[in-house]
């Protein structure tokens, strides 16, 4: 079941990817990453706070983005959470980053899954500070992004790193779990 | 989280990594506009006026500038330091403009007024086509963060400057952006 989800979502990434997508140096997406990152540690000085701007400045991105990659996909609803991992990392990560993390580690009741990002072109480059690397989630944008983007196609989900080479862990391995099913509704007011 | 009592890097020590691994690697560009424009709406917040928001804009240009000159000097030019104006600037203009928008910028031009003016366009800059409306305000803003790039560039390389962006739009080229460059006296 999940190869043949699978085999579908990543021919049509690969296909979006190769012929449907603008491209731009990836070098030049991480500096500037790197910019606001500094930037905001700069004007934060407190690393919790900055994960946390990060993680909204995410959001809002994703809330946006969400729009951009149902319109280049014709992707139907998701039959099932597992389908919706699929989509996310062999379209969405591809379609948006070049590339697709892999999907791993689901929990029993399949309402958890994780992402191993084998490369992260946000962190290219990057060597932590002794202090930011105990602290600080470089990546944090791309929990706010996922968060954002699904909360759009009604799950609420939360999205954590559990991992990171840039922390001096062996993987970089961000977790998903969804909370709850949304209700259609006008949404609340925003962040 | 792990407690270790210093960092200890588990990947390949940074300065050992080749440099020229991931070196054509390519985003989609609304990655990078999204990107850009959260960091746009922040700097929004912050700036007093539209003179602190182009500074802000540049700054974070500023500090993507001084890498990307580490990093193209180091790929392409490790054993030779520019050292005239004219050197520095076409570096800029086909190095620095290719490896970063994939293209050459469209013209170098010598200021007529003074000695010290040189002016760099980009017809169509890669950054400006995606950011949204009002697109004379999204021109200048994406132009002052290329300013920014710029301006490390050459302070880095020893010829201090303001690079100051310009939007010279036309009507067969609505987006066309010029930087400024006004070299500091000591650099020349």
């Amino acid at each position: 079941m999940a190869s043949g989800t699978g085999t579908r979502a990543r021919t049509a990434g690969d296909d979006i990817w190769k012929t449907r997508v603008e491209k731009i140096n990836a070098e030049l997406f991480t500096m500037t990453y790197g910019s606001l990152v500094a930037q905001l540690v700069k004007d934060y000085e407190d690393y919790s706070e900055v994960n946390k701007q990060l993680e909204k400045m995410g959001y809002n991105i994703g809330v946006r983005l969400i729009e951009d990659f149902l319109a280049k996909t014709n992707v139907g609803k998701c039959a099932d959470f597992k389908e919706t991992a699929e989509t996310i990392s062999k379209v969405g990560f591809k379609m948006f980053l070049g590339f697709s993390p892999a999907v791993a580690n689901w929990s029993a009741d399949g309402k958890e899954f994780s992402l191993l990002l084998e490369e992260n072109p946000l962190a290219e480059f990057v060597e932590l500070p002794e202090d930011a690397a105990a602290e600080l989630s470089y990546s944090n944008i791309l929990c706010g992004v996922l968060r954002g983007a699904l909360e759009m196609v009604l799950m609420q989900v939360e999205c954590s790193f559990v991992s990171d080479v840039l922390r001096g862990d062996d993987t970089t391995e961000l977790r998903v779990k969804l909370v709850k099913f949304l209700e259609e509704e006008v949404p609340m007011g925003d962040d | 989280m792990s407690n270790r009592p210093s960092f200890v890097a588990k990947r390949v020590p940074i300065l050992d990594r080749s440099i020229n691994k991931n070196r054509g690697n390519e985003i989609n560009v609304a990655a990078f506009a999204f990107l850009f424009s959260e960091m746009l709406q922040y700097a929004q917040k912050r700036a007093n006026g539209i003179q602190d928001l182009e500074k802000r804009l540049s700054d974070f240009g500023y500090r993507v500038g001084i890498r990307v000159l580490e990093l193209q000097v180091a790929r392409d030019k490790p054993n030779r330091r520019e050292n005239r104006v004219l050197g520095i600037l076409y570096f800029i203009h086909s190095n620095v403009w290719k490896s970063l928008f994939g293209k050459q910028a469209d013209s170098l031009e010598k200021g007529t007024e003074n000695d010290d003016e040189y002016m760099i366009s980009d017809n169509e800059p890669q950054i400006s086509k995606f950011i949204s409306i009002p697109k004379e305000l999204s021109v200048l803003n994406a132009a002052a963060f290329i300013a920014g790039i710029v301006e490390a560039v050459l302070d880095g390389s020893q010829f201090p400057a303001r690079v100051s962006a310009h939007s010279t739009g036309t009507d067969q080229f609505p987006l066309r952006t010029t930087l400024l460059i006004k070299f500091d006296k000591s650099g020349m």
